[in-house]
């Protein structure tokens, strides 16, 4: 992309004492992108944000927005702007005091200070009679849309989140993910938002980056990061997965070293192929799993007894202990969904273009 | 069940509710007949009437009740500004360092407050620590700064310091640390902060240590008595001296009733205004 990154940070780094808390981050992002900083506690994402509006100061390294350098540059003369996990609204003003906080900040007329409240109001789909209620009044999701109109109201280059749905019940989250998804393409604003749910991420962003002790283990697309991750931690953190590891035997197939996977004697394709004693993590989620039927065949198949079985709703989820004691996670949609009884013993196989070699660790 | 425990309740309750009842309002109400009784009498049984009142406002006795809440605002004003940064400090910056300020604080209140306020006039006095010294060492000299308003005031900051710092520590302790950084966030200046956070949020704080400190000074005596020596007669002076070298019980009561009054007003509009189950650790509703 020739196109001028909104962002761009180059060898950021946080130390608290002896702790590196970001290892020389480097990260580009895209106008109008909404980008998703998942990781779990501890990764670094929450001081990276806090670094990004000015909360925190970093260590080393050089933030740049547009063409500005901005690392030295206080939150408050920043153009960016977050909504905290806590949503961080002021309890001793109004809901419609809060929105206009930022434009009474600017001296802006208060005429025009309440004509963009109450548009905010309506973008938010909050009934204007709302102006006057008290935060304390508001329920976890009114807060949340509250907390999204200030900060709209500021009017920032970039908006960040920091985790704010953490909080809320899970039908509540689900809507407002979705909501703020056609927020994002309504506004046609950067939004950056950090969160530990990978399932948050998925639904949300255009690109997802994965964060681990300090570092970006993998940076692309949701269903890249979903179908093709570079380590067994993006793997697992990307939901329920099958992991084996392997070993590439004297023509190159992958054999498995901890369970008995058979190749059952098709040719993979080159994706597959590993240098001979070379070793590696064999991927599958639990949806390409198949349970094969009589002669059924598959490019890989591993033998065991079907130990458990749990309805999702949609789909339905099986737990196959494989005959080494491994074991395997099997989804199938509810339609599709496999007849057997707890105990009884299975194959299961699959193919391998549904399947994914990672090489890293 | 309920009713039960409202009974509990109750009894649990009466003892300590005659306690009151007897040593708080009864003294009370005697000041308040008193105060409307004829001049010089000591018997509640005479016919009411208002002279003490009229008095009150006849003989300039008002001029000391506007003094004693003058130098009482003033005080108020001062110890806000200068607690506010120090209880800033120990609510959000310090840390475990400010359990030490804290000791030091309270350690003034174990000598007696007339003890320290003669360590200040010996301080402050011409011949004392300060204006000695300077003579001594560099041949000048000045009148002492003892005797005058200023000098009952700073006595007045000097002696309710606790009593505006610790309400202010708490205070502020309840103001969010996201909520100033969010107003940050969204282009706040520190100023701005102050004004729209931190004075909104820490009024709690505010309005009980002011409280605290106006209700003490405007019955404070010592202060003008040591440092002031008498160039200005505070309230609580003229109602020692009714009752005492006056022997004018009446008059000592309506000036006592008049400063009851200004004072519990205060308090009650103050009180009104914020949430003490806030700072008192009740739940936030």
């Amino acid at each position: 992309m020739s196109r001028e990154p909104i962002l761009r940070l180059e060898g950021v780094s946080k130390y608290f004492g002896e702790f590196t808390a970001l290892d020389s981050i480097n990260l580009e992002i895209d106008e109008g992108e909404f980008l998703t900083i998942v990781g779990p506690s501890g990764s670094g994402k929450t001081t990276l944000i806090r670094i990004l509006v000015g909360i925190e100061e970093l260590s080393n390294g050089k933030i740049w927005l547009w063409n500005d350098r901005i690392e030295a540059i206080p939150a408050n003369r920043r153009p960016t702007c977050m909504v905290f996990q806590s949503l961080a609204l002021f309890p001793h003003k109004s809901v419609g005091e809060n929105i206009e906080f930022p434009l009474k900040l600017r001296k802006q007329r208060p005429e025009n200070r309440k004509a963009r409240a109450f548009e905010l109001l309506d973008l938010l789909q909050l009934p204007q009679s709302f102006y006057q209620k008290r935060i304390n009044e508001c329920s976890g999701g009114e807060r949340q849309r509250v907390a999204l109109a200030r900060a709209l109201a500021f009017d920032p280059e970039i908006l960040f989140f920091d985790e704010p749905l953490s909080a809320l019940d899970f039908r509540l989250r689900k809507n407002l993910e979705k909501e703020l998804k056609d927020l994002h393409r309504r506004t046609g604003k950067t939004f950056v938002y950090i969160t530990h749910s990978l399932e948050e991420a998925m639904v949300m962003s255009d690109r997802i980056a994965i964060m681990r002790s300090g570092r970006f283990e993998q940076i692309a697309v949701a269903d890249e990061i979903y179908a093709r991750p570079i380590s067994r931690f993006v793997a697992e953190f990307m939901g329920e997965v099958n992991l084996f590891s392997v070993k590439g035997d004297d023509s190159g197939n992958p054999v498995g070293t901890e369970i008995d996977i058979q190749t059952g004697g098709a040719t993979l394709d080159s994706g597959m192929g590993l240098v001979r004693g070379a070793l590696a993590t064999l991927m599958v989620r639990p949806e390409a799993v198949n349970f094969l039927v009589d002669d059924g065949t598959a490019d890989f198949v591993v033998e065991g007894v079907l130990k458990a079985e749990y309805a999702l709703g949609s789909r339905t989820q099986y737990k196959v202990k494989a005959d080494n004691g491994d074991e395997l996670a099997v989804e199938k949609l509810r339609e599709d969904r496999f007849f057997g009884k707890v105990g009884d013993r299975v194959r299961l196989g699959w193919n391998a273009a549904s399947a994914h070699m990672i090489t890293g660790d | 069940m309920e009713r039960q425990d409202q009974r509990i309740g109750l009894l649990s309750a009466l003892p300590m509710g005659v306690v009151l009842l007897i040593s708080f309002l009864a003294p009370m109400l005697v000041i308040a007949v008193f105060s409307v009784m004829p001049q010089k009498v000591f018997s509640l049984l005479h016919i009411p009437d208002f002279s003490s009142y009229k008095l009150v406002f006849t003989q300039g006795y008002i001029k000391s009740v506007l003094w004693s809440f003058g130098m009482a605002m003033a005080s108020t004003v001062v110890l806000f500004v200068i607690c506010w940064p120090l209880a800033f400090g120990m609510a959000k910056v310090f840390k475990g360092f400010g359990i030490f300020i804290t000791i030091a604080v309270v350690v003034t209140l174990f000598v007696s407050e007339n003890i320290r306020l003669f360590g200040w006039v010996l301080t402050l006095m011409k011949g004392g620590l300060i204006e000695g010294h300077l003579r001594a060492w560099t041949g000048l000299t000045f009148e002492g700064v003892l005797y005058n308003t200023p000098v009952i005031v700073f006595g007045l900051v000097y002696a309710y310091f606790p009593f505006m710092l610790f309400p202010l520590i708490q205070g502020i302790a309840m103001v969010p640390d996201d909520a100033r950084q969010a107003a940050a966030d969204l282009g706040a200046t520190r100023r701005q902060i102050f004004f729209e956070v931190d004075l909104p949020l820490s009024a709690p704080g505010i309005v009980i240590g002011s409280l605290l400190s106006f209700v003490l000074a405007a019955g404070a005596m010592a202060e003008s008595k040591l440092l002031g020596g008498q160039t200005v007669i505070v309230i609580a002076d003229e109602i020692e001296t009714a009752f005492t070298y006056g022997q004018n019980w009446p008059l000592g009561s309506a000036l006592s009733i008049i400063l009851i009054l200004v004072i519990g007003a205060l308090s009650i509009f103050g009180i009104n205004r914020v949430n003490l189950d806030l700072i008192m650790g009740g739940r936030r509703t």
